[in-house]
């Protein structure tokens, strides 16, 4: 029996350690999300918020596999990918073309992509949407929406070619999920009780666990972007450092000016308006340009959340503020700051190259405007064969009995054992 | 004087504060409590262990109040909190031996009259 080769010709081992970690990495990001979400709302709604989460760990993993990668990555069609890779066909050992990893890993690192970016949008819809239609309209989001918006800008589509540079998903991940959630709130609806009552986060520490476990994580999503542990590697890594530091500095001091006190879910919230920021520029600029950004990109998010709840929009966990427009700041910056000495691609406007500001305009306007389309349009069909939410009742009993049979705080007192097949009479046990 | 205790569904504590509040009832205090009221039992199931929830969550709230007002207080706790459904919980009127007001020293109707009344 001949021997396999221990990996295909043209495939580094660093990069492809790197990677198998990276992508674990990532994938750790979405019950952290789960996590983050679950302690924004209120506790008879804790499950069901996380169980968003590992909805789009399945549906989006399984619909990824079958042809969401294929749409993505086969071929630089300008607007889609082909259906070569459909079912994973020819996704094997050789390496990815443009990196030194297998395109077998090259999928299941984006896979992670695509599933904490189809979690993110549940979170405009929380505690009132049926579970069901939930699952369905995140498998058709993670095809019509992310799919076309990665392919746009990771795998050879029309942005990518244009010169639009986008280093870990400012497009599709970031502006692709916060335009979506403001579309999301807007069909769906607001919460019942949305501005006649104060619906608090019921457990703060859930919030900054999974801020701190997405920020973790999000040194896989940056650094693993460059799919290699070479220098723009390096430098996407430490940016994601840099940037959220520099973003929770400015929202303690943009707390204290508002209300003279430090917040704990504003801090959760500063960490991931940094690594959204962060992540369409990690390996585009210096160190130094990436702080100034995790500064600038607390002012814009931090006015959409303070205005927002005053609105009549119910985009319950605020999605659009933290990763919409941080994306779309985090894309823009990209096109007056970048430094060819730092990423070997492009210059932005600061260093001569008033073009590279254009292409990233660009990318943030057609980003939105097709992510917020598309999730409109997807919700409105769906809501036309089925109901999208729970009825008034059920949404105050709450979505954990209700769509799970199930409490997360559950205390035992009154419940009665119904079916036990491991009942043994008293005397035989003896 | 009477103590009025309301029983009623979690989800309507909001809506009866609200309506004791436009009834001109302060004084309020309410805990969270479990009980049972002749209601479906809901099932739930944790890997093999399939359980009837027995009790359910309710809130009771305890209002002291003047014979005058009692009527006006049955009144918002059942509008405010029926659903229509099984569940909506009870109300029970009891009369009150004595009440005082710890502040003042003051007693009975006095001491549940709200300052200014």
């Amino acid at each position: 029996m001949a021997s396999l080769p221990i990996a295909a010709a043209g495939v580094s081992a660093g990069d492809t350690a790197w990677m198998l970690a990276a992508t674990a990495l990532v994938l750790l990001m979405t019950p952290a999300l789960g996590l983050f979400y679950a302690g924004l709302v209120r506790a008879k709604n804790t499950l069901n918020t996380f169980m968003m989460c590992a909805g789009a760990l399945a549906v989006a993993t399984v619909l990824w596999a079958v042809v969401g990668y294929s749409l993505a990555f086969d071929g630089t069609g300008s607007i889609l990918g082909g259906l070569g890779n459909s079912f994973l066909q020819g996704v094997d050992f050789a390496p990815r073309p443009g990196t030194e990893i297998p395109e077998l890993l090259f999928m299941a690192f984006q896979a992670t992509f695509c599933i904490v970016t189809t979690a993110l949008v549940s979170g405009a819809v929380v505690e009132r949407m049926r579970f069901g239609p939930f699952l369905i309209f995140a498998g058709l989001w993670s095809i019509l929406v992310y799919a076309v918006l990665a392919h746009w800008a990771f795998g050879g589509g029309w942005l990518q070619s244009g010169g639009t540079l986008d280093f870990a998903g400012g497009v599709p991940v970031e502006m692709g999920s916060g335009f979506s959630a403001l579309a999301a709130a807007l069909v769906v609806g607001a919460r019942r009780d949305y501005g006649r009552q104060a619906l608090l986060p019921h457990n703060a520490v859930y919030v900054l666990l999974g801020a701190g476990l997405l920020w973790f994580g999000w040194f896989g999503f940056n650094g693993g972007s460059a799919f290699s542990v070479g220098n723009s590697g390096v430098l996407a890594f430490t940016n994601t450092l840099l940037t959220p530091a520099c973003t929770l500095v400015v929202w303690f001091i943009l707390d204290l000016v508002r209300d003279r006190k430090i917040t704990a879910i504003g801090a959760a919230t500063a960490i991931i308006v940094g690594c959204v920021g962060i992540t369409p520029a990690a390996g585009y600029i210096s160190p130094g340009w990436a702080m100034v950004l995790g500064a600038v990109a607390a002012l814009p998010s931090y006015a959409v959340i303070a205005v927002r709840p005053r609105t009549r929009v119910d985009e319950t966990l605020d999605v659009l503020a933290a990763h919409g427009i941080a994306g779309f700041t985090g894309i823009l910056f990209i096109g007056f700051f970048a430094q060819v000495s730092w990423n070997g691609a492009a210059d932005g406007l600061l260093y001569g190259n008033a073009a590279q500001l254009g292409h990233q305009a660009l990318a943030a306007l057609a980003g939105p405007v097709y992510a917020f389309t598309m999730t409109y349009v997807i919700l409105r069909v769906l809501g036309a064969l089925m109901p999208l939410r729970a009825s008034a009742n059920d949404e105050a009993v709450g979505m954990d009995v209700l769509e799970h049979g199930e409490e997360a705080y559950a205390s035992g007192e009154g419940a009665i054992l119904v079916r036990t097949d491991a009942e043994v009479p008293v005397a035989d046990a003896a | 004087v009477k103590l009025v205790i309301g029983i009623v569904r979690p989800e309507k504590a909001n809506d009866v504060l609200e309506a004791l509040y436009r009834a001109e009832v302060r004084g309020v205090s309410m805990t969270r409590v479990q009980g049972h009221g002749g209601e479906l039992d809901r099932v739930e199931t944790y890997r093999g262990t399939t359980v009837k929830m027995g009790l359910s969550d309710k809130v009771r709230f305890e209002i002291a109040v003047s014979d005058s007002f009692v009527d006006l207080t049955i009144d918002a706790l059942c509008n405010s909190a029926r659903t229509g459904e099984v569940g909506d919980g009870k109300i029970f009127v009891v009369p009150l031996e004595r009440a005082v007001r710890i502040r003042t020293g003051e007693t009975d109707k006095s001491a549940v009259t709200p300052l200014g009344a």
